[in-house]
């Protein structure tokens, strides 16, 4: 068993804790887009199967982007499948939600649900 | 030791015709250009090249259909940038078949993003086929962004739920299966209560004699449940199926053959046409596989299945593009 899956299965052990109803929060889709806080930090690469970082914490207010650096389609969705939702993101394609409220956010990609993550939002 | 030999089963513990290791031989052959053949439950493996010498009266029977799986319409990296190319080979593969399949199982990941385009350029290449009925399911490629609503348009036609549905031909049931739908967190493929309620209901007045056959997307057995490659609920719906003499599972979605047996059920997955994913646990993830140019073909397939009255299991052949 590789390192990533590890990780993986490490993720999926993580209670599910879904901050839900968060009406204020914005979020886009789009090929290549920039935000204002492309960087380290609030980006999250979708690479072999796997978010990384597979738990990112970040201060209310905070724009994180995804990023699909696979041949395949993934999508963000987070459990309860309303408070994110992406659309499939194929080969580079990249989401953005902005986090407006404080609480953790455990997500998954619904086409694979084997690969799970988490934003905690402080 | 003579290749007869060799292909001894050895070790038939469950009393089903197949060994561990013959299982496994004939995994890593399967992958290899290769074909097995399931015959009264008893497994029999042959190389590619041997195909000629077979006697064609073995291998008729009254009923005889192919299985195509993972077309990926619209796919074009490195693992096969030519995905329309390979969808034509393996309609010239089915045309060019001694014994021509009454009809057609498309297993899904007929699309790779769902896109309109993606369903067309496959219904364009398939009316070249010689069979002319073509029964689908969708795989989780197909169902993309609007939960099932263009799969269903262009193939539920007829189906409950979230497309799924049964038809008879010559005695033998087919149940079409969706296990690609509402997927939770960290979970595996799922059919959900209604489409299970749905089944022990359309199986319930069959007689114990009549061969069943059963197609989904994902596999409905645990194949690799790290990568996914299994179905939560599968278990509920095999209680369904256990009275039946002759079940016959074909699935897609994992890009390689594969096939168990288990008691009355025979499980199979199709190659896809598209690219091939690697072995369970062999890379990282289950993501395409690249192979040299010349090694693709031989990875990618069809697969055509007889069903012969009287024998208890449906013969499963799985021949390369290559």
């Amino acid at each position: 068993m590789n390192g990533k899956l590890k990780r993986l299965r490490i993720g999926l052990g993580c209670a599910a804790v879904l901050v839900a109803g968060v009406s204020a929060a914005s979020y886009a889709n789009g090929a290549r887009q920039k935000t204002a806080s492309d960087g380290t930090g609030t980006q999250v690469k979708i690479d072999n199967f796997t978010f990384a970082p597979v738990t990112l914490t970040i201060p209310v207010g905070t724009t994180v982007q995804w990023v699909n650096r696979d041949d395949i389609p993934h999508t963000v969705v987070s459990d309860d499948k309303s408070t994110i939702k992406s659309k499939a993101l194929d080969t580079d394609e990249n989401f953005s939600y902005t986090f407006t409220k404080a609480g953790t956010y455990s997500y998954f990609c619904s086409i694979h649900p084997k690969m799970t993550g988490k934003v905690v939002v402080q | 030791m003579s290749d007869k030999k060799k292909d001894e089963i050895l070790y038939d513990h469950n009393h089903d015709g197949i060994d561990r290791r013959g299982f496994l031989k004939c995994m890593a052959w399967a992958g290899t250009g290769t074909f097995c053949v399931i015959k009264g439950g008893v497994l029999n493996s042959y190389g590619l090249s041997r195909i000629a010498e077979m006697d064609p009266a073995d291998m008729k029977g009254e009923l005889s259909f192919a299985q195509i799986s993972d077309s990926h319409m619209g796919f074009n990296k490195p693992a096969n940038t030519d995905v329309v190319g390979t969808l034509k080979a393996a309609v010239d593969k089915i045309n060019a078949l001694k014994m021509q399949p009454e009809f057609m199982l498309h297993t899904g990941d007929i699309s790779h993003l769902s896109k309109p385009e993606e369903f067309d350029t496959v219904d364009q290449i398939l009316k070249g086929a010689k069979p002319k009925d073509i029964f689908y399911v969708p795989g989780e490629h197909d169902v993309l962004n609007d939960d099932g609503k263009q799969f269903l348009e262009r193939y539920g036609k007829g189906s409950k739920g979230a497309g799924w549905y049964s038809f008879e031909k010559k005695g033998v049931h087919f149940i079409g299966l969706v296990n690609v739908m509402n997927l939770k967190a960290g979970g595996l493929g799922t059919l959900g209560h209604d489409q299970l309620e749905w089944l022990e209901d359309d199986v319930k007045h069959l007689t114990k004699s009549t061969p069943i056959v059963v197609f989904a997307h994902i596999p409905l057995w645990s194949v690799y449940p790290e990568w996914g490659w299994g179905t939560e609920d599968s278990a509920q719906a095999l209680t369904y199926l256990k009275k039946f003499g002759s079940v016959t599972v074909l699935n897609g979605h994992i890009h390689q053959t594969m096939q168990k047996v288990e008691g009355n059920v025979t499980f199979h997955t199709a190659s896809s046409t598209a690219f091939p994913q690697p072995q369970p646990g062999k890379a990282d993830s289950p993501g395409p596989m690249k192979v040299p140019a010349e090694q693709l073909r031989g990875l990618l397939g069809i697969t055509d299945v007889n069903f012969v009255r009287g024998q208890q299991a449906l013969s499963i052949v799985d021949s390369s593009l290559g």
